[in-house]
């Protein structure tokens, strides 16, 4: 995440080919295949129960698809658990905030530096010595987020007493405290005023362009997928039904078809 | 300061001579709040000025300095100083559009601008103003994709690099400044027409620094948090202007929006706010109080009881008894000190307001937890010095006595005239406007309407244009009835009539929430705004306000004649929507008087009731009819003497 990181779209860093899930008889994803290339931002939209979601717990490895092949940097993904994404540099953001409600603004983001603290328990109980090194400088790359995302003011807030708007913020903060090299967030703007949806779109595209972060992102809001993506995957009953730029999707026939309905 | 310490940037130098590691800036950082000492800022503001000098910028050029409260557009003004340069602050919430105005009056060729949003705006402006060529930007915040705009970074380096090469040239420069350089342009507002651009010289605003500062007895370890708008003419003179005087410690908040946690972190000694500021603490301060639990709640307004007795004599130093001296120290200890320290004002020593109207209550609030709250009275023109509160002679009403070295004397109508050192040089390109407002003998027409109470205390009524005069050649100031009238939270609003009658009397509109909630405890059914306007209940509640406010009036022989005799609560609020306020509130007095002329009559020629029936605009857009017979009210009045041996 180095400040002088140029916006500009690269090689593909993240492929999925063929993924299929079923949980049981329920066919979550069937032969989904698509690329994330470094730097993009980039938007998976369908209608409600299309399977995005299970598309992103596959990208992080919540869920393990049955078939199909991830390559993620050059190498081909095993069996991962989400702690192992996270190591290699993938973080997110939930459809429902999932923030620590009774901690502060400044701790809750503090947590998404943990992977970084090598310091033991015992050393950060008594905040001695490499505890103490560890914690003085993730607190300024913290602070460099807080500033970032303009959230100074709620700083020492806790989580719990913050409107909805401003925890979406907090938890996109915790999300970039981890300096991911690809983030996924999960509708990030739902349930969220105009207002609030504006300010969140120049987030993402600051964040974009500040530090080159790749970017998966599933969003209801068409206005916003088609603003500020780089590119759509389409998905529809698990399966996908469109792909490429935001005109292309547009224009795609079976999209139109998925979200306005056809005559039978 | 003696010598020829006479311009900013000698004060400046002078500070980091004298006490070079004496903290001269902060500002929170990342969390942190970083520090420059004089020396730091003399560096600084060098390396500015020398950066600013190698790009074309000359003698009597202006720079324009817009943005927020940034350590680097004050040191900015100063380096344009140090060049014999005029620094133009702006107000950094304007659009575009109205930047355009002043950027192209003042003919700006060099800004410093503190953000992206600033920089967007100004290139947004700069094809209409052909002068503007150079621009610098504080914070490099998205700002790597920009053409021709230069990092402040960059701007200082090639200072450094010129300053380098032309060692002798800063000192130089700074040796050719003299007291009587304009040191800053500052624009009014300009409610009134265009702004104009008001030009101080070095000497003005220094005179107004070291008379606030002797009065107050500021010095080095006085620490500010300088949060105000920079263009305004209160915070050049506490942040910029006394801040190089004294040589004290400026503060800048992280964001606007951080300024409360900040000035508790700070804890300043010295604190200016306009009074909405001092209102919305102290309307935080009671929602927790309500919040708290019974026992807090009950300590709270038992020692807030003993306060309201004796807090503000004692900050007075007039003698009390000892039972209430004993429990304003145990309150000291249990209520006004936490709470002092919970609103980041533990060691203040001075807090001023001013701009605008406080409220009785309020003033009395702050000054009775032990906080020097009080009042001064100045304009941009004026460099906002004029009228200062001395310690121990803090009135509620008046701004004061004159400030040292001003003198005020009080024309034929009313109006206010000052002179002295700290008046400005002229309008910039107004010849017109600067005769007009400085007369042959050197006063200046402040065009506030006012009078020296009984103390030698000015006390500020009106503006001088809305002032007229009773039959009896009274004088008749109506937002100064008004005012007082509507200071009781019952009474929303007030138009008081008088110019050339015989009496005053008014229209009130009721406050619905207030009087609404007062109703309903009284268990008092009412349908709506005409109902309970008209409630015989509600007649009587205001007219005990009323009557309030002329005993206040006899008690003073100035305006004894303002008393209201008959008043009227209107059957409709009034709203900006029927034009008769105006978007900002402000009662739109003539366009009342033709609208109710019925009922003007009908307060003067002695009748008991009139009919009325009024159109009205709905939010909707539609139009409807509200029509009443209201009731016209006898309020008791007072003979001076009467109310003076009552008072």
């Amino acid at each position: 995440m180095s400040a002088e990181s140029e916006r500009r779209i690269g090689d593909v860093i993240l492929a999925l080919e063929n993924i299929s899930l079923a949980f049981g008889g329920v066919k979550a994803l069937s032969d989904v295949s698509f690329d994330v290339r470094e730097h993009e931002i980039r938007a998976i939209i369908g209608p409600n129960g299309a399977g995005k979601s299970s598309m992103l717990n596959v990208i992080n490895g919540v869920y393990h698809p049955q078939l199909g092949r991830i390559t993620f940097r050059g190498t081909q993904r095993k069996q991962m658990v989400p702690h192992e994404a996270a190591r290699q540099g993938i973080a997110r953001t939930f459809q429902n905030i999932a923030l620590f409600k009774g901690m502060t603004v400044l701790d809750n983001i503090m947590t998404g530096r943990n992977l970084r603290m090598k310091a033991t328990i015992v050393e950060q109980a008594i905040h001695f010595g490499r505890a103490k090194r560890e914690e003085l400088e993730n607190r300024a790359k913290v602070e460099e987020i807080i500033d970032f995302l303009q959230i100074q003011h709620i700083r020492k807030t806790p989580v719990g007493r913050l409107p909805y708007g401003l925890m979406k913020r907090v938890e996109l903060a915790r999300a970039l405290a981890a300096e991911p090299s690809l983030l996924l967030l999960d509708e990030p703007m739902a349930g969220m005023n105009v207002e609030e949806k504006q300010d969140m779109c120049r987030f993402i595209l600051d964040v974009n362009e500040q530090y080159g972060t790749t970017m998966v992102l599933i969003e209801h809001d068409m206005g916003v997928v088609m603003d500020i993506s780089d590119r759509v995957v389409v998905l529809d009953y698990g399966r996908k039904i469109g792909d490429g730029t935001p005109d292309e999707v547009r224009a795609n026939k079976a999209v139109i078809d998925a979200y306005l309905g056809v005559a039978h | 300061m003696a010598g020829n310490h006479d311009t900013f940037p000698r004060l400046m130098l002078e500070h980091a001579r004298v006490r070079p590691d004496h903290p001269a800036t902060r500002e929170k950082d990342l969390g942190i709040w970083q520090t420059w000492t004089w020396r730091q800022v003399a560096d600084e503001v060098r390396a500015l000025a020398c950066g600013l000098a190698a790009q074309g910028f000359r003698r009597g050029m202006h720079l324009a300095i817009i943005g927020d409260n940034r350590p680097r557009l004050y040191w900015s003004m100063l380096a344009a100083q140090c060049l014999g340069g005029v620094p133009v602050p702006m107000y950094q919430d304007a659009p575009a559009a109205e930047f355009m105005f002043v950027l192209n009056d003042a003919e700006i060729d060099f800004a410093v601008v503190e953000d992206q949003e600033q920089v967007d705006k100004v290139l947004e402006a700069k094809p209409q103003v052909p002068t503007l060529a150079h621009i610098y930007y504080d914070d490099p915040r998205g700002m790597r994709n920009y053409e021709g705009v230069t990092s402040f970074e960059r701007l200082q380096q090639v200072g450094r690099e010129f300053d380098r090469a032309n060692p002798g040239f800063f000192d130089a420069e700074v040796a050719n400044g003299r007291t009587d350089d304009v040191s800053v342009m500052l624009y009014t507002s300009g409610t009134t027409g265009k702004p104009k651009g008001v030009r101080q010289t070095h000497h003005a605003f220094i005179s107004a620094a070291a008379g606030g500062c002797g009065f107050d007895k500021l010095g080095p370890d006085d620490s500010i948090l300088s949060y105000l708008p920079m263009a305004w003419v209160g915070d050049h003179l506490f942040s910029l202007a006394q801040w190089v005087y004294a040589g004290f410690t400026i503060n800048c908040p992280e964001s606007g929006d951080t300024v409360m946690t900040d000035l508790r972190e700070i804890g300043p000694t010295y604190y200016f706010a306009p009074p909405r500021v001092f209102e919305n603490l102290l309307t935080q301060v009671m929602i927790r109080m309500e919040d708290a639990s019974r026992p807090k709640r009950w300590i709270f307004h038992r020692f807030m009881d003993v306060a309201r007795r004796c807090g503000a004599e004692l900050l007075d130093g007039r003698p009390v008894a000892t039972g209430d001296r004993l429990g304003y120290a145990l309150g000291q200890l249990l209520v006004y000190g936490p709470l002092r320290n919970v609103l980041g004002m533990s060691r203040i020593r001075v807090a001023y307001t001013a701009g605008a109207a406080i409220g009785p209550d309020l003033f009395r609030f702050y000054r009775s937890i032990g906080i020097n709250l009080k009042q001064l009275y100045g304009s941009t023109e004026t460099c906002a010095y004029v009228c200062l509160q001395p310690d121990g002679g803090v009135k509620l009403d008046t701004v004061g006595l004159p400030a040292p070295g001003v003198e005020v004397r009080i024309a034929d109508g009313g109006e206010v005239l000052v002179r002295g050192p700290m008046l400005l040089k002229e309008y910039y390109k107004r010849p017109d406007a600067t005769a007009e407002s400085i007369d042959g003998e050197g006063f200046f027409h402040t065009g506030d309407a006012g009078y020296f109470d009984s103390d030698g205390h000015l006390k500020i009524i009106d503006r001088a244009k809305d002032v007229g005069k009773l039959r009896n050649g009274g004088i008749f100031a109506p937002n100064y009835i008004e005012n007082k009238v509507k200071f009781f939270p019952h009474i929303k609003e007030a138009v008081a009539f008088g110019d050339g009658r015989d009496m005053v009397c008014a229209f009130v509109n009721i406050d619905i929430g207030s009087v609404g909630n007062w109703a309903e405890r009284r268990g008092l059914a009412y349908s709506g705004y005409t109902d309970l306007a008209a409630k015989p209940e509600v007649y009587e509640l205001i007219r005990e306000c009323v009557e309030q406010v002329n005993a206040e009036f006899a008690a003073d022989p100035a305006v004894a004649d303002s008393q209201i005799h008959r008043f009227l609560v209107l059957h409709k609020e009034l709203d900006p929507d029927d034009d008769e306020l105006t978007r900002t509130r402000k009662v739109r007095r003539g366009f009342v008087a033709e609208k109710y002329a019925v009922l003007i009559d009908a307060l003067y020629s002695g009748k008991a009731v009139q009919h009325i029936a009024t159109q009205v605009k709905f939010e909707d857009g539609r139009t409807g009819m509200v029509a009443a017979d209201l009731v016209i009210a006898e309020a008791k009045t007072f003979t001076s003497d009467v109310a003076q041996r009552a008072a």
